[in-house]
């Protein structure tokens, strides 16, 4: 088993299909970020999504037809990190329960689950990772996923590495722990609640005066920016009054060489 | 089959082989909870039931009826129901009229005085059985000679509390008496004066029990 | 002054009915687009959960704590019918009378049974959520009976012919102004007035007036103890005393779950309890029933009567995972730290029961044919769990609901109604998703035409769009731009 007093030389990369097909770019940052701390990154090509959206639609079958296929990406003892504390929750804490009738596949859920691994978790509690910011003054505010802050208790990695970079500000939003509405299928099939709740949640991110909003999560981002850019074209502002990008974009650029001054 | 029966069968079918071991509720107490001096317990019951609205007036075992006759006279009251069964409610009916505080008695079933009992009482006199620090709360115990309407229905209720009887926990006062092995009719623990917060979250006392709690707690002698 | 009729026939008997969940989207959208609304259950929430917060500083007493009360409600679960047939016999013992009701209907017909052997015209009525879970109120009008609510925020849902927002503070979707003007236009002899202390002495006044001559008074029950045979009753207003004290009958009503073996299981639960609901170290009233008026004493009932409900608590209990919704104390704070709650208030879900709690417990009682939907309005974000002094998991409860409700209608299900929310189409989708992602060759192929033709995707894309851009995959993904590095 892996053990976290180790450093550990290789890493497995579970992108989550939202990082692959949407944000690839902070999928990129992330594994650079790894990189840079001396690790090698293996990218298992046959990876697609953890099953989240089927399971938590009340889909578990199809979920673990999806699971199965995960279960059998990571056959050497390394940790596996995922951008995302969502998608790692799901990894981590249902894919056991997922297969409780497939003995097989438990076992291999029960293994696979102490391996996985948040990429603010990761860098924080196992490579001690401490930014050393090379950027200008900045104030940002950092929203932190539902599955991170409750699933998997990894709400104050993110901050730790923010608060590490001397020029970052990290503004306190109100309402902070709340969830932004995004939830998967919820933001489709209660489009009024789910617009409420990320109505409010990019109201109190404008409201510190950061500059832009950093989570850990893409499936937060895509519903608080997406939410931020569709009340811009509303109002017709065409600069984006709310600009945001994944922590691992933001650490990546803050600790590149080439941007100190 | 009954509707008991039915019911009965539908869990019984389902109930699980093992509820495991009794839950550890002495264990819970015993490693959150400490031992306190009685001072230090009157002090907390003290903090506890005055944040909660009522008033509390340290007493001596002599004392008592001088900040009772006191506490009636400044809230211009003069007339308190009293239990005469009780030596409390005998030494205030023995001693509060000459004083001008009439004192009359629950002495019949409330059926035949039910309505003055609700439109022309407006205090009342009782003892605790105890007390409870950490959450500033007294136990009544109501008896055939101070029975349950006494703490309920007039606007202010006048309490006598030894502070000898105060316990840290409620847990503590029920396994130190042995509540288990027998309860009364009734049993209540009482913890300020009645409210309410149902208007807008607005705090508003006197909803529907006593408007006013005092509490004279007997301490050591002064 | 009097208190209004309760039998009055502008009491429209239809306002009290349960509403089916077809109609949650719309009531859902009715309060979210009401900014005054909104601000309101907000600051009602913040409130509440700012006083919760505060009874719990110390993060390992309260984890602990809650250990306990989830141990406690297990343990008592799992010698439910022992511990009910204890109860009975404690009760019996003491001479509190049994009944036992499987349906709402059965319930009303034991209580107005009981109103009616002893001819009564006013039934007082303590908090009880169990008696709005059976109607009855409604049953009572039918029946000719006054049922009047006697706890002020029920008082005044009451009055205006609605039903509680909430199963703590039932008036919390109403302003002190709203209020003002319901007394003034209900209560005869009462001027307007928005100062709350007059409102809640108009209130008491009123009532007082009532518990004199009321020859019934109901109550619900918090915890039942089955060695002792006692009921308890957690309160604040005095109310339920005077339900359970000054009329000649007390009945109490409760559902089947609310049982604990050890009175020493209280103390525990109770500081959960208050703390956990309105952040009070303990109610003002504890209130311990064990029998009916004994010879020699002067007040109290001559007759108490426990009518024990099941309601589709049976079915929740035959089922290991869903037996946990039977953990509950309901203390509400599950909907305190809502998100939806917090936007769309109590009266949206049109259930007795809202909130999380009322998501997966209300399926039980009303089968899911009616409550379908109910689960999936949650973002699954998981602040109830976070915050249940029993730990009920109720986002994992909320997913199982999910599937009983989508998966194709079944033999032997666990529900009733499994399978109400079925459909084909949406069914076949999740089957079509999971053969792409659950082939690396599909997602590569399907995922690439994806980032090719990005250009398609539509600009109106179901719920999402309302408030958001249209989502577009990017021009490379993740796994092009890996192969692409120098």
């Amino acid at each position: 088993m892996h053990s976290r007093s180790a450093y550990p030389t290789d890493v497995y990369f579970f992108a989550t299909c939202v990082v692959d097909q949407f944000f690839p770019g902070a999928g990129m940052d992330a594994i650079t970020l790894l990189e840079r701390q001396g690790i090698r990154v293996h990218f298992p090509e046959e990876q697609t999504c953890c099953g989240q959206p089927a399971y938590s639609s009340g889909f578990p079958d199809e979920a673990r037809k999806v699971a199965a296929l995960q279960l059998t990406l990571f056959p050497n003892d390394w940790p596996v990190v995922v951008p995302s504390g969502s998608c790692a929750g799901m990894m981590k804490h249902h894919y056991p329960t997922l297969f409780a009738n497939d003995p097989a596949r438990k076992a291999a859920a029960e293994k696979l689950s102490t391996r996985v691994y948040e990429l603010t978790q990761f860098l924080v509690e196992v490579l001690n990772f401490k930014p050393e910011d090379c950027g200008s003054d900045c104030t940002v505010v950092l929203h932190t996923s539902c599955s991170a802050r409750r699933e998997m208790g990894v709400h104050l990695t993110g901050r730790k590495l923010l608060g590490d970079l001397d020029k970052v500000r990290v503004a306190q939003q109100d309402h902070e722990s709340e969830c932004c509405g995004f939830g998967g299928t919820f933001s489709v099939k209660q489009p009024e609640i789910s617009g409420a709740m990320v109505e409010d949640k990019v109201k109190a991110l404008k409201a510190t005066g950061a500059e832009r909003v950093v989570s850990a999560d893409c499936g937060c981002l895509m519903n608080i920016l997406g939410h931020a850019a569709w009340k811009d074209q509303q109002e017709g502002r065409t600069t984006p009054s709310l600009p945001g990008e994944h922590i691992a974009t933001f650490l990546l650029r803050r600790t590149a060489k080439e941007n100190a001054q | 089959m009954s509707a008991r029966d039915r019911i009965l069968a539908k869990l019984k079918a389902a109930t699980p082989a093992s509820a495991g071991e009794l839950p550890d509720v002495a264990g819970w107490y015993a490693t959150h909870r400490g031992e306190e001096s009685t001072a230090d317990k009157a002090r907390r019951f003290r903090h506890f039931i005055e944040l909660a609205h009522a008033e509390v007036y340290a007493v001596s075992r002599g004392g008592w009826l001088q900040k009772l006759y006191e506490v009636l006279s400044a809230k211009q009251i003069d007339k308190l129901l009293v239990a005469p069964g009780t030596p409390h409610g005998a030494r205030a009916q023995s001693e509060l009229p000459p004083l001008g505080i009439a004192c009359p008695s629950y002495e019949q079933p409330i059926e035949s005085w039910k309505a003055v009992m609700f439109n022309d009482t407006p205090a009342s006199f009782t003892a605790a059985r105890g007390a409870i620090a950490e959450t500033g709360t007294l136990i009544l115990w109501p008896t055939p000679e101070e029975p349950r309407l006494m703490s309920l229905v007039p606007p202010v209720h006048i309490v006598l509390l030894d502070a000898t009887r105060i316990y840290n926990t409620f847990f503590e006062a029920m396994q130190a008496e042995g509540w288990k092995n027998g309860l009364p009719t009734n049993s209540l623990l009482v913890s300020g004066p009645s409210k309410t917060a149902d208007i807008q979250q607005t705090l508003a006392y006197g909803a529907h029990g006593p408007k006013e709690l005092v509490v004279l707690m007997i301490g050591d002698e002064q | 002054m009097s208190a209004p009729n309760p039998t009055d026939s502008n009491m429209t008997p239809h306002a009290l009915h349960f509403m089916p969940s077809v109609g949650f989207r719309a009531r859902a959208k009715d309060v979210v687009e009401n900014p005054f609304l909104r601000q309101s259950f907000r600051g009602a929430m913040d409130f509440l959960m700012s006083k919760r917060a505060a009874q719990f500083p110390d993060p390992e007493e309260l984890e602990s704590l809650r250990d306990l009360g989830e141990r406690i409600r297990q343990y008592n679960l799992a010698k439910l019918p022992e511990l009910l047939v204890q109860l009975e016999t404690n009760l019996t013992r003491n001479g509190i009378q049994v009944h036992w009701a499987e349906t709402p209907e059965e319930a009303n017909a034991i209580i107005l049974g009981i109103c009616q052997k002893h001819a009564a015209q006013l039934m007082v009525k303590g908090k009880s959520m169990v008696s709005e879970e059976i109607e009855l109120n409604h049953a009572a009008e039918a029946a000719g009976i006054g049922a009047l609510e006697s706890d002020m925020g029920e008082y005044i849902v009451q009055l205006a012919h609605e039903k509680p927002s909430h199963i703590i503070m039932p008036a919390i979707h109403k302003t002190k102004e709203q209020i003002a003007k319901l007394f003034h236009e209900n209560v005869p002899g009462v001027e307007y007035t928005d100062n709350v202390d007059a409102l809640i002495q108009i209130g008491r006044q009123v009532l007082r007036e009532k518990f004199e001559i009321a020859d019934i008074g109901l109550s619900g029950v918090n915890f039942a103890v089955a060695e002792t045979g006692t009921l308890c009753l957690v309160e604040n207003e005095g109310n339920g005393r005077m339900c359970t004290t000054a009329p000649p009958v007390h009945i109490a009503i409760t559902g089947i779950e609310k049982i604990v073996e050890k009175l020493e299981h209280v103390p525990p639960l109770l500081s959960l309890l208050t703390r956990s609901a309105t952040g009070q170290n303990i109610s003002t009233y504890f209130n311990m029933i064990s029998s009916p008026r004994k010879p020699g004493e002067k007040d109290g009932p001559g007759e108490v009567h426990l009518v024990l409900l099941d309601n589709g608590r049976s079915q929740a209990y035959a089922d290991e995972q869903l037996r946990k919704t039977l953990q509950c104390i309901r203390c509400g704070a599950c909907m305190n730290h809502c998100p939806v709650y917090t936007r769309i208030g109590g009266h949206a879900y049109g259930t007795t029961y809202p909130g999380p709690i009322g998501k997966i417990i209300s399926p039980h009682m009303l089968g899911l044919e009616a409550t379908a939907n109910m689960a999936t309005a949650s973002s699954l974000c998981g602040a109830c769990g976070e915050v249940c002094p029993v730990r009920i998991p109720i986002p994992e409860l909320l997913v199982r609901l999910r599937e009983e409700s989508f998966t194709a209608p079944h033999a032997n299900p666990a529900m009733r109604g499994q399978g109400a929310g079925y459909n084909a189409l949406t069914s076949a989708i999740w089957r079509g998703w999971a053969a792409v992602y659950g082939s690396p060759a599909l997602y590569r192929t399907v995922s690439w035409l994806g980032s090719r033709f990005r250009w398609l995707m539509p600009r109106k894309q179901a719920g999402w769009t309302s408030v958001r851009t249209p989502l577009q995959p990017a021009p490379k993904r993740l796994r092009d731009l890996i192969k692409e590095r120098p």
